[in-house]
């Protein structure tokens, strides 16, 4: 204390030239040496274990017909999620209309849709043919314009397409409602008493806000969708996991084809959960004070901060500064 | 009769009933509010100020009594004997007549000020962006927030996106603003900044409304004090009948515990 009295405190700052150490922390150093080992002992059995035959692997990642069936997944899903999301926005609409009919249909729907399992529904699509052997297109109950086989319009890929999406609505239009149970009532009316008109409200006021909420849970939903379209194996469509079985029967090479799909299906949810990243900051603006920085940026700063650190500890600058 | 005033923005409002369920909240509400002149209504908590606003552009619909402007009824159209409720689009387009300042704000977070001030006079009224950009950033700097036009919501203090709202609700050019409470959601060193706006605003000739527990800004600025209690309007007169002289129970007892 010595030190502190016989210098005025006003005069300057007595914490100066001081040297900080910091903290150490043990039980932190233990776990991460625990958890190195066993990281070490699971690359090691997957390396020097031959019958995960990664040569094998290696050798049908990008075979042709394996990238096709990566292909129709991907088709597969963004077809399902866009038609899924664009019937659940218009269902969670119907289903906070006034109108009582709109409400119910909509109710009505969530409920079958809901309640069927999938692999049901894709089969159910995939014989509509025999339910109804044309469709028209006319007026209701009137005379019709033109009719269509069923077969021809619903081949495999269709009944596909109508399954998961239909399926995929029902979902949807609850994580919609959600989105925009959560903008604040204030909102609507505030639009309303500026006159903007309703159609206005919903796609300018109130559906951008709801995104916030409706982003991770629909994004969610896609990866979920990429693995979920396996399921569509039950009518032989040749999308990644119906590709991969059929060439292990051929083969026999169950491990390392399984090993081959599971890649992809990583492949794909990283690149839907670096574009959620994304999607997620933009929705951000405005409902944050300042918006996290992206990865890139983040690097950067730390890059900086660390030569900075390096820079002062090398040139035994005082740490406090 | 006396002559019709040619000014924009009479409001009439006669015999306004409504029920929130079985809760009668006004109970027969009759006023009439003279083109430009700043009327201030107080009351205690309760007593249905905010209802009585809200009713006025409709936002609420009223059981009984109706709201006029200028003589236009508000959301009904008459045919002899008969009221017809209006279209959601006509009724849209009367509210762009009324501006309306929310107590809690109730800018668009999503938006920038300016974008908050944009949007209505672009989508409701289908006017020039470019147009009504210029006007905004002049609103914008009228309320003394000229560098803050790319500013979001919650990147403002409390003062400031209440003084957006107001530019928000001036950019339609409504012939009456409303005021729920415009400053108490405010802290104190706040308050100020935004009633000076009010009362600018107050000069210019616009019929407003104005909700509020400010007495000191009502003596000031209000041309008519209308006190309101338990869904009545209980007495009502100049700053200086009202305030300095009151005749009710009522208004006494509530002068006494804010003043
Ligand atoms: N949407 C509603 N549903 C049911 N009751 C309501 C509703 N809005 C208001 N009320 C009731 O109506 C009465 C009057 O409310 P109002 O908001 O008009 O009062 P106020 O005079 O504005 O009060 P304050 O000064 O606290 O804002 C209150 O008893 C309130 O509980
Ligand atoms: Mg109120």
């Amino acid at each position: 204390m010595t030190l502190l009295e016989h210098r005025p405190v006003a005069e300057a700052n007595p914490y100066e030239g001081l040297r900080v150490v910091k903290a150490r922390h043990p039980g932190r150093w233990a776990a991460t040496a625990v958890v190195a080992v066993l990281l070490a002992m699971v690359a090691n059995s997957l390396i020097t274990n031959p019958r995960w035959e990664w040569g094998v692997v290696w050798a049908y990642l990008g075979e042709v017909s394996i990238v096709e069936g990566v292909w129709m997944t991907i088709k597969l899903t963004l077809i399902t999620a866009v038609l899924g999301f664009a019937l659940g926005t218009v269902l969670a609409l119907m289903r906070l209309s006034q109108s009582p009919l709109l409400r119910a249909v909509s109710w009505g729907y969530t409920w079958v849709f809901r309640s069927v399992p999938l692999i049901l529904q894709l089969l159910l699509w995939y014989n509509l043919a025999y339910l109804y052997q044309t469709l028209d297109v006319g007026i209701p109950f009137g005379p019709s314009f033109a009719s269509f086989e069923t077969l021809s319009l619903i081949d495999k890929f269709g009944a596909a397409i109508l399954g998961l999406g239909l399926h995929q609505a029902a979902y949807s239009a609850e994580i919609v409602r959600a989105g925009i149970l959560s903008v604040d009532q204030g909102q609507h009316e505030a639009a309303a008493s500026l006159g903007i008109p309703r159609r206005r409200q919903s796609t300018r006021i109130v559906l951008p806000q709801a995104m916030r909420t409706i982003v991770p849970t629909a994004v969610n939903e896609v990866i979920g969708l990429f693995k979920g379209t396996s399921i569509v194996y039950v009518l032989a469509l040749g999308e990644l996991f119906y590709t991969v079985s059929v060439i292990y029967g051929r083969t026999q090479r169950v491990l390392p084809m399984l090993v081959v799909a599971a890649i992809w299906y990583v492949v794909l949810t990283t690149v839907v959960t670096v574009i959620q990243f994304y999607v997620e900051r933009y929705y951000a603006r405005g409902a944050v004070r300042t918006l996290p920085p992206t990865p890139l940026q983040r690097l950067r700063g730390n890059l900086t901060a660390g030569l900075a650190r390096v820079r002062s500890t090398s040139g035994q600058d005082p740490v406090t500064r | 009769m006396t002559a019709v005033d040619a000014r924009p923005g009479r409001v009439e409002v006669h015999g306004v009933h409504k029920s929130f369920g079985a809760h009668e909240v006004l109970h027969g509400v009759d006023l009439v509010v003279e083109p430009g002149s700043v009327t201030v209504v107080l009351g205690p908590s309760g007593s249905g100020k905010s209802t009585l606003l809200r009713s006025i552009n409709h936002l609420e619909t009223v059981d009984r009594g109706y709201v006029a402007l200028d003589g236009e009824l508000v959301g009904y159209r008459r045919r002899g004997d008969v009221l017809h409720e209006l279209k959601e689009r006509e009724l849209l387009r009367q509210r762009t007549r009324f501006g309306f300042v929310f107590q809690s704000f109730n800018l668009f977070p999503h938006l920038t000020a300016l974008e908050n001030v944009v949007e209505a006079p672009v989508s409701a009224q289908g006017r020039n962006r470019r147009e009504v950009e210029a006007e905004a950033r002049e609103l914008l700097a009228r309320v003394g927030l000229a560098d803050k036009a790319g500013a979001h919501p919650r990147q403002l203090s409390g003062g400031q996106q209440q003084r957006v709202a107001i530019a928000r609700a001036l950019a339609m050019k409504p012939a009456v603003l409303l005021f729920d409470e415009p400053t108490s959601a405010l802290d104190p060193e706040l308050v100020g900044e935004v009633l000076s706006v009010i009362t600018d605003l107050a000069r210019t000739g616009t019929t407003m409304i104005v909700v509020t527990h400010e007495i000191g800004f009502a003596r000031q600025a209000a041309d008519r004090i209308v006190f309101m209690d338990e869904g009545r309007i209980v007495e009502q007169g100049t700053p200086a009948q009202v305030l300095d002289d009151p005749q009710h129970e009522r208004t006494k007892a509530f002068l006494a515990k804010v003043l």
